[in-house]
């Protein structure tokens, strides 16, 4: 019998051949991401990283990511006390303020590779899956203790094997992919479980199964996986690092999967996820006329430059409805400047929206673009909890850019296949 | 002790505890006045000791915040009794020593004025009249758990060496 994925890969960290379904294993991840939260963690240990230091400074990845530049004395203080941490335990992978999301910042700097095995504390750490690496979310305490010791237990999960086939149709995009599978198997359909994607690939660049995997959390899984193919290794020749810099781990053909569930992307339309459960999706149809306030283009789902072209593709020569704010998140200041260079910033700008720096801005409340009660946001990030973006009263629908960026124009959710043939 | 039940599915952690204060909270103290704020805004000024949340499936989905936990733990919930958990949820409890049972025929046999109690040695809960087991943890985890929770048992790990 052959393996998954993630037996294959908890197997190698945890050095044995094999390893069953359930069982514990102690594995040495290659990267740890924390972000603004790791000013919480570090005074969580302050007396045993005097006594002990670090385990090793390359381990943490830190990205200051979710309240920039800081909103108040309290954030600001935050990031002091992490800059000196970073100084004074000589991390090497440190990205302040501007830089980007944490997410974006691991893949884009190389920091997840196929085969390579990383945790961070933040959910949506599941998004390295994208490039053929395991990756998952953990707390605040499991960061702590892994800053100290470099080791943590995981439990071999069940796999699901999600067989993508066929090809999208214009105007749908793999925002609405993993909006319908959230839809058919609910928002705890893959809880505890290593969800891989198989079939037919080659048509999803890195940037879309970024946006897929991303989102794996929303389906409570542990993680989500891309096999690393073609498409893999000519990204990460972009961006620098030829494929002798990195072993990939595959699954085997006869692996035994507790669920196989395929997909005909050719009947996947466009679909929105409404108020207050990601599993709540309709398709976009149902919802047209729905007017909106605000609509945000961006985040660590949506906001790489492919993202940008189709939205700005929409956006040229338009203005946002007059009832509409329209704001603009890069997921990273590469993203930002490649936006600059091909023009796309100048089409959103003209055509109303604001350009917020490269972070987390307005998906998680803290602060940027916060709404008001009745108000209503349609947005293209990955959650639209209760009181998500700051405000119990508001609804947060979501979407692919596309559709985003159609009906920020028109004030009301609309089809982007009216304009996308 | 009072039972606090929640009838609904995939309780997030922004009901739980919302964003906009996870920077600014850290510490019980902070994360008190704010627990459940948007799912229930009596509870953080009622919860006492020994109180047992019982709630539906996919409880804790979303962020990876670990103040719900922390907060839950601070003001002496004994349990949150669930028909299933969001895996971080599970995993952060683990860590701070929060018991969580994951056993849906306690909660769909819940009905109010019942008396519940807990019985960790040997993995049972009775729920008025009915007794219900619920799963151990594996002996790796039960050793996070008996230290007192992750920080404990990392110390003691750390000393060892």
């Amino acid at each position: 019998m052959g393996m998954t994925f993630v037996e294959k890969i908890f197997a190698k960290y945890s050095s044995v051949e094999k390893v069953v379904t359930g069982q514990i294993v102690t594995v040495k991840p290659d990267h740890l991401l924390t972000h603004d939260n790791t000013a919480a963690i570090i005074q969580k240990i302050q007396p045993e990283l005097k006594k002990y230091g670090v385990y090793d400074p390359l381990l943490s990845v830190i990205v200051l990511d979710h309240v920039i530049p800081a909103a108040s004395e309290k954030t600001a203080t935050n990031h002091k006390l992490i800059r000196e941490f970073v100084k004074k335990h000589k991390i090497k992978h440190f990205f302040d303020v501007g830089c980007g999301v944490c997410h974006q910042i691991v893949v884009e700097k190389g920091l997840a590779l196929p085969g390579k095995l990383l945790l961070g504390s933040d959910s949506h750490t599941c998004s390295y899956g994208a490039i053929g690496a395991f990756s998952s979310g953990i707390d605040r305490t499991e960061a702590a203790s892994l800053m100290l010791t470099g080791e943590t237990w995981l439990k071999v999960p069940n796999s699901i094997k999600m067989i993508l086939r066929g090809k999208l149709q214009p105007g749908v995009s793999a925002k609405d992919v993993v909006l319908h599978i959230i839809d058919d198997i609910s928002a705890s359909g893959a809880n505890y479980c290593s969800v891989e994607f198989h079939g037919d690939l080659d048509q999803f660049s890195v940037e879309e199964r970024f946006t897929i995997a991303n989102m794996g959390v929303e389906m409570g899984a542990k993680n989500a996986f891309f096999p690393a193919d073609n498409v893999t290794t000519k990204f990460l020749k972009s961006i620098g690092i030829p494929a002798s810099q990195y072993t990939a781990i595959n699954p085997d053909n006869d692996a035994s999967y507790s669920q196989e569930l395929t997909y005909n992307l050719l009947e996947i339309t466009p679909v929105v996820a409404c108020p207050h459960s990601v599993d709540n999706v309709k398709k976009v149809t149902e919802l047209e006329g729905l007017k909106i306030q605000q609509c945000l283009i961006g985040t660590c789902t949506n906001g790489r430059l492919s993202d940008f072209q189709i939205a700005a593709r929409i956006l040229k020569g338009k203005k946002v409805h007059s009832d509409v704010r329209l704001l603009i998140l890069p997921s990273s200041r590469q993203v930002y400047m490649d936006a600059l260079n091909e023009g796309v910033i100048d089409i959103f700008v003209e055509a109303g929206g604001v350009v917020l720096p490269p972070g987390c801005g307005p998906c998680l409340g803290a602060h940027q673009g916060a709404l008001a009660p009745g108000e209503r946001c349609l947005s293209t990030a990955n959650r639209n909890f209760k009181g998500r973006m700051g405000c119990k009263e508001a609804e947060i629908y979501l979407a692919s850019p596309a559709t985003v960026a159609v009906s920020a124009v028109l004030g009301k959710i609309s089809d982007p296949r009216k304009v996308m043939k | 002790m009072k039972i606090w039940r929640y009838e609904k599915d995939n309780i997030d952690t922004d009901m739980l505890f919302p964003g906009k204060y996870i920077y600014t909270c850290s510490t019980a103290e902070e994360i008190r006045p704010h627990l459940l704020e948007d799912l229930d805004s009596s509870f953080a000024n009622n919860v006492k000791k020994g109180d047992i949340i019982f709630a539906g499936k996919n409880f804790g989905c979303g962020s990876s915040r670990e103040q719900p936990v922390v907060g839950l733990k601070a003001v002496g919930v004994a349990a949150v009794v669930a028909e299933s958990f969001a895996r971080i949820f599970y995993r952060a409890s683990i860590n701070q020593g929060l018991l969580l049972i994951e056993c849906p025929d306690a909660v769909k046999s819940y009905s109010v004025g019942d008396e519940v109690s807990v019985d960790i040695e040997n993995g049972k809960i009775t729920v008025g009249q009915k007794s219900f087991s619920f799963p151990k943890l594996p002996k790796e985890i039960l050793a996070i758990c008996d230290a007192g929770g992750l920080l404990p048992y990392t110390r003691k790990k750390l000393e060892k060496r």
